[in-house]
């Protein structure tokens, strides 16, 4: 079965979120040295809860993918849950079963975003 | 019938994977019957220890294990077997130099010469020793076209080689051929004049991409010492060989210490073995070694000189066919000329990652490469973050080809915004 399902394409093709927020609350960047992929997160918060939050940068199908789709799930909800945000939930929304090698594509973004709800 | 028109059949990974397009050789190669048989055959028939049986066994394993170091020898024209060493792998070979002859020759303010298209396996040893030496590393960058920034005789580019060698260059540290670029480097010619400049330089080549696939002839090319891997030519993982110079093996203080390479040890001191036995602490990859030799015989059968004419053949058939498929939003990397250049093809298909364009092609069973190759300076260089790439040998025929093109159209169609 193709790893290419019709979620990820279109995460993919037309990522939500893309772009850089203006006086982002935190700013972090991320890099697969590996494979060149590097993605940058930006975050507007108040009161602990993310208002807005954007991705920019490169990377394969899976990883911009996984970005848009986990920038999606972080909107309006809380720093403190997101802290926790389980890796298997960004596994899920993709949909899709990864092998060991393309899991880490998939978990950039996860780091992404753990990174940019720190406290 | 052309022994190379049926050999897909001597290979019996495809009889289990009868679809599979393999076009990662440049990795690893894959392995014919007669070799996998040679390996069993050891294993089931003589498995005994090297060099101190005194039974039938392992005298009939000590005669399979040193018949290889002749097969060797006559392989790449060595003067004698004393001039093969078998190591774990071409980069096991390379990281003996480095540290036995290397920290023995090189100081403070000596210099190491290698070239920005050297695999990690050539770079970080020299790299390493030239920090712990304090000694200088340079550099020898690459052109736009893909090939060494080096002007010789003949060759006309912006750095005439004396401006990089002088007489303080310990050190020559070079790919015979790319794994990225497929680059056939003016080795010979390379070493001729480093040598006018500093006949006292020591020449150390990387035969790992360029022994598989063409004649190779040390005594030819002048050389110190010329690594390469049995796996990537038809033979086992783990084993690999170091041809080097009888006279700098025997200054050469050993790598490793331990059984099989002393003569006598007493409670203060010991006497080593003389090469190349003195580099092969251990017991050692007996049945790596002797499948190696079924390796060399195999090619040996085919031809290199026919090897290498055909798969420059195919070679150019890949790289006009993929021109005509997808012109402008392909690039093949390195040299564009076939001659010049092996059947290693990194490529960019348009704005696509690697990793998407390897996962796509493996969906119609086609193994591709997709990365840095273990060449992240060349990468970096070259501002790619990584390429995609595909790579023959002597089992690939056109009809691969196709199966790339189809796979890359599927990837084309799946990616494309």
């Amino acid at each position: 079965m193709t790893i290419y399902q019709e979620i990820i394409l279109d995460h993919y093709r037309s990522p939500r979120n893309f772009g850089i927020l203006k006086k982002p609350s935190r700013q972090v960047a991320v890099a697969n040295p590996l494979c060149g992929d590097k993605l940058e997160f930006t975050v507007k918060e108040e009161k602990g809860v993310v208002k807005k939050i954007a991705f920019q940068g490169e990377g394969c199908a899976i990883s911009i993918a996984a970005a848009s789709l986990t920038t999606e799930h972080a909107l309006g909800k809380s720093k403190e849950k997101l802290q926790n945000l389980d890796k298997n939930l960004i596994l899920k929304l993709l949909g899709i079963n990864l092998s060991p090698n393309r899991v880490k594509c998939a978990l950039l973004a996860w780091e992404g975003l753990k990174k940019v709800v720190s406290d | 019938m052309d022994k190379i028109a049926t050999i897909k059949k001597d290979f019996p990974i495809f009889a289990r994977h009868p679809n599979l397009t393999y076009l990662d050789s440049a990795a690893t190669s894959l392995k014919p019957l007669s070799v996998v048989n040679k390996i069993q055959e050891y294993y089931q028939e003589y498995s005994a220890n090297i060099h101190r049986g005194i039974y039938q066994i392992s005298e009939k394993a000590t005669q399979e294990y040193e018949e290889t170091r002749q097969v060797v020898t006559s392989f790449i024209n060595a003067e004698s077997e004393k001039e093969i060493v078998y190591t774990r792998s071409a980069t096991e070979g390379l990281n003996l130099v480095a540290t036995s002859l290397g920290s023995s020759i090189v100081g403070a303010g000596d210099e190491i010469v290698i070239t920005i298209m050297e695999h990690h396996s050539n770079f970080v040893p020299w790299q390493q020793l030239a920090k712990k030496a304090q000694a200088k590393l340079k550099i020898i960058g690459v052109t736009p076209e893909g090939y060494l920034d080096l002007e010789l005789d003949n060759i006309k580019y912006t750095n005439h080689i004396s401006k990089i060698v002088n007489n303080k260059t310990k050190i020559l540290a070079i790919t015979y051929v790319s794994n990225v670029l497929g680059t056939i480097n003016p080795i010979k010619e390379i070493i001729a004049q480093a040598k006018k400049i500093n006949p006292k330089i020591i020449v150390v080549v990387d035969g790992a991409q360029a022994v598989p696939h063409m004649p190779v002839d040390v005594q030819d090319l002048g050389a110190d010492f010329l690594v390469f891997s049995g796996h990537k030519m038809l033979g086992p993982t783990g084993i690999g060989i170091l041809w080097g110079k009888q006279e700098l093996f025997e200054k050469m203080p050993p790598y490793q210490y331990g059984g099989d390479m002393i003569k006598e040890v007493a409670i203060e001191n010991t006497i080593y073995q003389d090469a190349p036995w003195k580099f092969e602490a251990g017991t050692p990859h007996i049945a790596g070694v002797i499948g190696l030799k079924e390796a060399i015989r195999y090619l040996q059968k085919i031809g290199m000189h026919k090897i290498h004419k055909r798969e420059q053949k195919l070679l150019a058939d890949a790289l006009k066919r993929l021109q005509e498929e997808f012109g402008d939003n392909i690039t093949v990397l390195g040299p564009q000329k076939s001659q010049d250049r092996a059947g290693v093809m990194a490529f960019r298909l348009a704005d696509f990652h690697p990793h998407d364009i390897a996962q796509i092609l493996d969906e119609s069973h086609i193994a591709i490469r997709a990365g840095h190759h273990c060449a992240m300076p060349l990468h970096t260089y070259l501002k790619f973050s990584a390429s995609a790439r595909a790579s023959f040998y002597i089992y690939n025929n056109d009809a691969d080809i196709e199966k790339l093109i189809t796979g890359l159209k599927k990837a084309e169609k799946t990616l494309t915004k």
